[in-house]
């Protein structure tokens, strides 16, 4: 009964360790009901190794599709007050900036109309409120948008576009990715609150190849920041670097370029920028000695995802470079032809990383109007058959 | 050139077909909206006429999203009619 703590042998045992533990945070809020019961049903879980939650059906708030998760006990009958347990996913703020006077009045509506259970943040970024019931749903809602929120996305649309700090606190970042994020975002509402895709849509934006929201693994659309000429060097601030010994710079830095573009002569850094692949690995070791160059931008790929109908993927060059400059209306367009392809053509929960497997980049590219080009190359061919179309045509003509 | 249709004309007709379905076939939006397409014709209907429709239809409750696994157009419960 939920009047009652609940034995949780299974769990106690999570709160062993020196690490930060769910459980703990969980029993701070046990006075809940609802947690004092998801907390019996997750020790159930541990029990029977198996999971005890269903998930889907028909929950939401009028005219959306995206933005909550519905969650249903299938042991209700033991744990009658996690019976429903439906998940809210709320738009978080470009960059992950509150101030905590609005993080307050997020967990005063949350324990009003919720568990009072958070997760700061979920892995597509959004604030994750943790368990409510159907008719609290809309209650919710209204009060999320009267303090400023929104639903973020769920379901086959268009995810809440995530990013990661860039300029605000990162000397790294090589475009505004906030900047970005919030305008994809305002722009694409349609497409994030009304599901109409085949299956779901990531867009995550990093500010360099450093790529700290680990965009290229998890993301169906990776906006990266690069630069399109050389490296600055400080050959003086080398030299430090070597004086110091801190590093072994053949070792550390120049045999660990993925392209040996680098050479070291023992007084001087030489850089082949035209063979640089841009990873940042010389720039993170030799930070006060290597900069970026200035001539900025980012690189656009597509179709990473995790393992859940298929393999995982990792995203792929579908533009290599590209300004970021206000209205992004190459982003905009470039995704827009994306979305008409994949929508009309894609399989019923197919991503696009997978899409683009089946009809082939060549198809995918001609179709969406973009040229072919050698960034676009993830390996090279194992096929020896090359057909040369036009030869073969003047070769008959 | 045709006229084209109205979106309250689509949004009946999407109405119709979801609700013909409701309980036999989960229908995506896309799968509305090329059948729609389909009915009245590229000349008359378009997926953006479709994507107004679909929202209308939304926003007033007639239909609703639901999610089984992929996102999926259907009618509300019958205790929320």
């Amino acid at each position: 009964m939920a009047d009652q703590k609940r034995e949780t042998p299974r769990l106690d045992q999570l709160e062993s360790g020196p690490w930060p533990s769910f459980v703990k945070e969980l029993k701070k809020s046990r006075k809940n009901p609802m947690t004092e019961d998801l907390l019996g049903q997750l020790e159930r879980s541990y029990e029977d190794k198996v999971v005890h939650w269903k998930h889907g059906g028909l929950v939401g708030v009028k005219g959306y599709g995206g933005g909550v998760i519905g969650r249903y006990s299938d042991v209700a009958a033991e744990f009658p007050k996690c019976a429903e347990f439906h998940t809210m996913r709320i738009n978080q703020p470009a960059g992950w900036f509150y101030t905590s006077t609005v993080l307050r009045k997020i967990c005063d509506i949350w324990e009003k109309h919720g568990s009072g259970i958070t997760n700061m943040h979920g892995s597509t970024g959004d604030v994750i409120l943790l368990g409510t019931t159907t008719p609290e749903l809309e209650p919710t809602f209204q009060e999320l948008t009267a303090a400023g929120f929104d639903l973020g996305g769920s379901g086959s649309a268009m995810r809440t576009p995530s990013c990661c700090c860039g300029m605000s606190r990162c000397e790294w970042a090589l475009y505004d990715t906030m900047a970005l994020t919030h305008d994809l975002t305002m722009t694409f509402q349609d497409e994030m609150h009304r599901p109409a895709f085949p299956y779901k849509f990531k867009i995550k934006c990093s500010g360099c190849p450093n790529d700290c929201v680990a965009s290229i693994a998890r993301a169906d659309m990776s906006i990266i920041g690069t630069w399109r000429d050389d490296i600055r060097i400080d050959q003086d601030a080398v030299r430090a670097y070597v004086a110091a010994g801190t590093f072994d710079m053949s070792a550390d830095v120049v045999d660990r370029c993925p392209t040996r573009c680098m050479h070291w002569d023992g007084k001087k850094l030489g850089i082949d920028d035209s063979n640089c692949v841009k990873c940042m690995h010389c720039i993170n070791a030799m930070p006060k000695a290597l900069r970026p160059g200035t001539d900025r931008g980012a690189v656009i790929l597509i179709g990473s995802k995790a393992p859940i109908m298929g393999g995982a993927l990792l995203s792929s060059v579908i533009v290599p470079f590209l300004k970021i400059e206000t209205p992004y209306d190459d982003i905009k367009e470039v995704t827009q032809a994306i979305w008409d392809l994949w929508a009309e053509h894609g399989k019923n929960r197919e991503r696009v990383g997978e899409f683009i497997q089946r009809i082939g980049l060549g198809s995918f590219l001609e179709q969406i109007g973009l040229e072919p080009c050698p960034e676009m190359v993830m390996q090279p061919r194992t096929n020896p058959y090359i057909f040369y179309e036009d030869e073969s045509e003047n070769a008959e003509g | 050139m045709s006229d084209q249709v109205t979106v309250d004309e689509v949004a009946d007709a999407m109405f119709e077909l979801v609700s013909e379905c409701y309980g036999k076939k989960n229908l995506k939006p896309m799968d509305v909206t090329k059948a729609m397409i389909q009915k009245f014709g590229e000349d008359k209907c378009s997926k953006q006429l479709c994507k107004e429709a679909i929202r209308k239809l939304m926003d007033s409750g007639r239909t609703i999203y639901s999610y089984v696994g992929g996102s999926y157009m259907t009618l509300p419960p019958p205790a929320a009619k």
